[in-house]
């Protein structure tokens, strides 16, 4: 609105006028948009204040680090390309072996100085670092577990497939039966008689459960009905498994001992994982249960477990749980492995797990007692989901832990994927100053594409997870 | 307003929903429920008022277990309240309770929040649950909202839906510690309004609250605590106009002057 200054009241001069045609809508200076907006705003406006003698020699001070930060991680970064990539050798053609990763110095074709990766050395070695020994006629069955397991686990991922859930329940029930089946040929000794018979008792136990449930026997059976019930589907599971499991699929036995490198590897991390988080999760339970007798006996396990190293923890069970067996009967090497595993992580993750129960509000917990909803309904339903999201952090880092702790079982004798790298390096028709480094660098790239694959995931889940409850 | 045929029309004198008999509760070593005895009819709308820490909020909260008593007897609906987990677990799904700080589920939608319970506890179908929630949503007045999360609402609003989670178990008692407490003053009209429309409605309730004009418009027994103790148990009138105990009248005297 336009005031016009009258004669009288203007000392000063107003300035204000009214705009006759719109101001035109000017694009952005580039310190603000695109390409150069990002530069700014990220790397060079923190060097460019010289309005002050301390601004000034603050801005130096950026441009100085910033110089000294990109000179190291830029020679740093090279190195590894330049070894890895630009420099390394990538095929024998001539079948020479080693030669063909020696300098003229050393008695091969390549310039002295040349220290770079040798990877057909690595190639040569694939199998070996990913399998083990098993016998190569009968990898088809390791190919057949591994897709079978991707696969099933892309499907349970993601997000825009039907019967995710299914799938989930059979990746954790029929897959690890079918790859025990795939990988050790099946056909175990079972005394037949017996599983039919733990069959029937199972099936009784049902019935029990089931009529108890109905209110039809004594009080006291109807008053454990549930437990009648549950103890008896565990049992027929069992037996159903032990059945399948002694069934001949005229599969070639391989023993465990048979398998080694990438495929060890997975298969302790992924039983650990699998199962650490349920058994930690009922392990934190118990742990802040209100009967003593559970509390006592969650915390004994939780603080035993965590109180010895996992190179202990295998060692004994390899080499001194024999000794309290009673005599005939032998443990597999890897199963005692893989319990030691299970166990130890299970330990670590119900302290994950309790850290995040402890951050629910007690509110949460009134909450769902006023409903009505039972304990087991409160911490399926309301408690867990809120506890285990708040700690995903925690879990995923125990599970890249558990990753990489996998490498400890070459303490008793099984051979993991690093376990396999190192005995290929004793290969002397290999030998090379570089064979070392490259099968490290080869084996580290393995992890890390785990590792950070799994990183990766937990970071999708967490934003998954915020975005549905929107704070 | 329809003060007094909402007070005395529903009571049925007949039908004790609350016995508590000398009931004593400690927390550790401190005596903070001294003797209580109150009985409470169906229908009856109790306000509970008094200082901070004079166990109004535990009073209630020993009403469905969320607090033991130590000494007593409780018995609500006829049925006795003790460590028997069957006992609890039936109290509990005739008696609703609303929190002071909502205690919604946060990881579930509003309408999820409120058929949980009709699913899980009472074995609904879910469609019928969900049905049933809607009607209550509706009678809290925020039907619209009922897929957001308790998070993109409102403090009236989440006390609104933690209202209506309580009545879609449709409880015969409904309990109430300081439901508006924790609101802004343009939101505690909302809240009251809701609970006014289920007091004309006819359920029984028990209201710990510093709202003395939700006391006065709707209750038909105001009771006064102080240190675990119940001091003054009158009907409004007699109770605001004249107070006989002298804790109360200084109670009175600081709440009514600001």
């Amino acid at each position: 609105m336009a005031k016009t200054p009258t004669a009288k009241s203007s000392k000063v001069k107003s300035p204000e006028f009214v705009r006759s045609e719109e101001a035109p809508l000017l694009p952005p200076p580039a310190t603000e948009a695109g390409i150069t907006g990002w530069l700014w705003h990220n790397i060079f406006e923190s060097m460019a204040d010289f309005h002050s003698p301390l601004a000034a020699m603050r801005s130096l001070f950026m441009i100085l680090f910033s110089l000294v930060l990109v000179y190291v991680f830029g020679t740093q970064i090279y190195g590894l390309l330049d070894f890895a990539i630009f420099s390394a050798v990538f095929s024998d053609p001539d079948g020479v072996k080693r030669e063909a990763c020696w300098t003229v110095q050393q008695g091969g074709s390549l310039p002295d100085g040349w220290h770079a990766a040798c990877w057909p050395f690595v190639v040569a070695k694939q199998k070996f670092a990913l399998f083990g020994p098993f016998p190569s006629e009968e990898l088809w069955r390791v190919y057949l577990a591994l897709v079978a397991g991707a696969a099933g686990l892309a499907w349970v991922m993601i997000e825009r497939l039907p019967f995710r859930r299914q799938a989930g329940f059979l990746m954790l029930t029929v897959y690890p039966l079918a790859t025990f089946i795939l990988l050790t040929g099946g056909n175990i000794e079972v005394a037949m008689t017996r599983v039919a018979i733990w069959f029937v008792f199972g099936l009784a136990l049902i019935s029990v459960g089931r009529l108890g449930n109905a209110g039809r026997l004594g009080t006291v059976v109807n008053e454990f009905a549930g437990s009648f019930a549950g103890v008896g589907w565990l049992v027929v599971a069992f037996s159903t498994v032990a059945a399948i499991a002694a069934f001949d699929f005229n599969l070639e036995p391989v023993d465990t001992g048979d398998w080694g490198g990438l495929l060890i590897t997975l298969v302790v991390a992924v039983t650990g994982i699998v199962a650490s988080l349920p058994l930690g999760i009922i392990l934190a339970l118990g742990r802040r249960s209100d009967m003593p007798v559970i509390s006592v006996l969650c915390t004994i396990f939780i603080e035993f477990w965590r109180g010895v190293p996992l190179i202990t923890v295998l060692f004994m069970a390899s080499v001194m749980l024999p000794l309290f067996l009673p005599a005939g009967v032998n443990f597999d090497n890897l199963l005692r492995a893989l319990i030691g595993v299970m166990l130890f992580s299970a330990a670590y993750m119900a302290e994950v797990v309790r850290g995040g129960l402890q951050a629910i509000d007690k509110g949460q917990y009134e909450g769902a007692d006023a409903v009505g909803l039972s304990y087991w309904q409160k911490m399926r339903l309301i408690i867990l989901p809120q506890a285990l999201t708040h700690v995903i952090p925690g879990i995923v880092n125990t599970f890249i832990g558990l990753f990489k702790d996998t490498t400890l079982v070459s303490i008793v004798g099984i051979f993991d994927l690093l376990g396999a790298g190192q005995s290929a390096i004793a290969d002397a028709a290999w030998s090379t100053p570089v064979q070392a480094i490259t099968m490290y660098l080869y084996v580290g790239i393995i992890f890390f594409v785990f590792c950070f694959g799994m990183s990766r995931y937990s970071i999708y889940m967490e934003n998954k997870l915020s975005k549905s409850r929107r704070h | 307003m329809a003060q007094t045929t909402t007070k005395n029309a529903q009571i049925d004198a007949d039908d004790i929903m609350i016995s508590m008999k000398g009931v004593n509760k400690w927390f550790g070593s401190f005596h903070v429920l001294r003797d209580i005895n109150l009985t409470v009819y169906k229908g009856e709308r109790i306000v509970i008022c008094g200082p901070s820490g004079s166990g109004k909020s535990t009073l209630i909260r020993c009403l469905n277990r969320l607090e033991e008593h130590q000494a007593g007897d409780i018995t609500v609906q006829g049925i006795t309240l003790n460590n028997d987990l069957k006992n609890i677990d039936e109290i509990r799904r005739e008696v609703g309770m609303v929190f002071q700080h909502f205690n919604l589920f946060p990881h579930l939608s509003i309408l999820e929040n409120c058929t949980l319970a009709p699913i899980w506890v009472r074995r609904m179908p879910k469609a019928k649950a969900e049905e049933i929630a809607m009607h209550y949503l509706e009678r809290v007045k925020i039907p619209e909202q009922a897929l957001k999360y308790p998070g993109q609402l409102s403090g009236g609003q989440q006390q609104r839906v933690a209202i209506a989670r309580a009545l879609c178990m449709e409880p015969k008692l409904m309990l109430f510690d300081e439901p508006t407490s924790a609101l802004d003053p343009e939101m505690i009209k909302e809240v009251l309004d809701t609970m006014v429309g289920l007091a004309e409605d006819g359920m029984s309730m028990i209201c710990v609250t510093h709202e003395m004009g939700f006391a006065r418009k709707v209750a038909n027994r105001v009771i006064f605590m102080d240190e675990g103790q119940i001091i003054e148990e009158k009907d409004p009138e007699s109770f605001f106009n004249n107070p006989e105990n002298d804790r109360t009248k200084l109670f009175l005297s600081q709440i009514l002057d600001h």
